[in-house]
């Protein structure tokens, strides 16, 4: 049975209450054994360093990818993982992390690939916690591995492929969440963060800028649903049966904006290109849009 | 293929020799105790940061600097966030590695010598990037202490 929704006000509002939490609602439910919490950061060690109570690690890096190609977990390799974690079929995951939980949307949206049920972001993620003095450990928890089904990935319904966007390409909107200067082409990564190796700047041409952090609060959780409407339904002129596209670099920023439009917001057909900036600003012969114009098809 | 073999000065080679003796699952919190040892900054970068260079490759904000002294011995500081321990942890590394070195020594070490710590599966090449990056930095700091010396 899955965990009862949390109440708060600000979680009522959104179009799928049941897939956000509060620091307050999980600081309650720590040891209820129907739910498992999972850190996901981008610093491999800072689970290490003390964590929520109860909570077990994924890493994004090395526990979801395929091992070998560009891709993730296969169905066998996925079941591996979340049983080892005890994570069965049926169990409420609370996901978490560091940098306002972009790995954490990441793992959510990777697990979501699987048809997990019911995945949860804690709003806020690791940063609130520890901001309200709230426990943290260093003692790892060691689950009794469970069983759980080997499920096919879904790669069609919220992921999007290089054919899949240049399909769409003047038939429907696409997001990109990086930052104005990676949008402009001004840039070819993150600022301050490492080169990944691109050899074009710009953005896929129509698409808009709308950089991820314009979707939280100064606290790290996310605006509230009529903030957000604001940004992405009136300000794009998006209406929530659009069929969006999200993208950024490697697609864990765009994972936080593909999950704040589908559960926060209640858009049914976003799905998160991956590939990202890394495969687009390195592909041959498809069209780059440079500067602040969106650029036509 | 071993890169066991590849000299590496003495403080490096028994670090990268611990991380080796470690077995693997205990390997990342062998990491954590080095990120510990980071020593603080002298006073004379903790009031000057602008002194300290921003190492691009890592993925958390790091400030490093390599300082040459007049007997041509290397000293390296480096400060990283604490909610960067990996971070940290490779700054620490090369803190301990670097530091005592004369400039030639330091100028030696292998490029890829991040590759040589056992770490490359549990960490990623990509997070590695960041200690190469690091010590390329320091490697360019100490040759332009070099140069300038000459003048």
């Amino acid at each position: 049975m899955p965990a009862p929704i949390d109440p708060s006000d600000k979680i009522a509002q959104y179009a799928h209450p049941e897939r956000l939490v509060s620091t307050t609602w999980l600081a309650q439910r720590l040891k209820d054994p129907g739910i498992v919490v999972v850190e996901s950061d981008e610093d491999v060690l800072l689970y290490e360093t003390g964590h929520i109570p109860g909570a077990v690690k994924v890493d994004w890096h090395t526990e979801l990818q395929h091992p070998e190609m560009r891709d993730y977990l296969d169905g066998a390799a996925f079941a591996a993982l979340m049983g080892s974690k005890g994570i069965t079929r049926d169990t409420t995951i609370v996901l978490y992390g560091d940098k306002n939980n972009w790995w954490a949307a990441y793992t959510a949206w990777v697990f979501t690939l699987f048809g997990h049920s019911d995945v949860r972001l804690l709003d806020g993620g690791r940063g609130l916690w520890s901001a309200e003095g709230r426990e943290l450990t260093t003692d790892v928890p060691a689950p009794a591995p469970v069983e759980y089904p080997t499920v096919e990935r879904d790669d069609t319904t919220i992921r999007a492929f290089r054919e899949d966007v240049l399909a769409h390409l003047g038939n429907g909107p696409l997001v990109d969440i990086r930052s104005p200067q990676e949008y402009t082409g001004e840039r070819i990564a993150i600022p301050d963060y490492p080169e990944e190796g691109v050899l074009r700047g710009g953005h896929i041409p129509t698409a808009r800028n709308v950089p991820w952090a314009t979707a939280v609060a100064e606290d790290g959780t996310y605006k509230t649903r009529a903030e957000l409407d604001a940004i992405y339904t009136s300000g794009l002129g998006l209406s929530a049966d659009d069929a969006v596209i999200t993208y950024c670099r490697i697609g864990e920023r765009s994972s936080h904006t593909w999950f704040a439009l589908t559960y926060l917001l209640g858009y049914t057909a976003v799905r998160n290109y991956d590939g990202s900036w890394t495969e687009w600003g390195n592909a041959v012969r498809v069209p780059v849009a440079t500067g602040a114009e969106a650029g036509t098809v | 293929m071993s890169t066991n073999d590849v000299d590496l000065p003495e403080a490096l080679a028994e670090l990268r020799d611990a991380f080796l003796d470690t077995p693997e699952r205990d390997r990342l919190q062998l990491l954590l105790e080095v990120s510990r040892e980071l020593p603080p900054l002298p006073d004379r970068y903790a009031d000057a940061p602008e002194r300290l260079e921003r190492v691009q490759e890592c993925q958390s904000p790091v400030y490093a600097f390599a300082e040459v002294d007049d007997a041509g011995v290397v000293a390296f500081h480096a400060t990283a966030p604490e909610e960067a321990p990996t971070t940290r942890g490779f700054a620490s590394i090369l803190a301990q590695g670097l530091t005592g070195l004369t400039a030639q020594q330091v100028l030696d070490v292998p490029e890829d010598f991040p590759l040589q710590f056992g770490l490359t599966k549990l960490v990623s090449p990509l997070r590695l990037n960041g200690m190469a990056g690091m010590l390329t930095r320091a490697k360019r700091q100490v040759r332009e202490q070099l140069a300038a010396a000459q003048v």
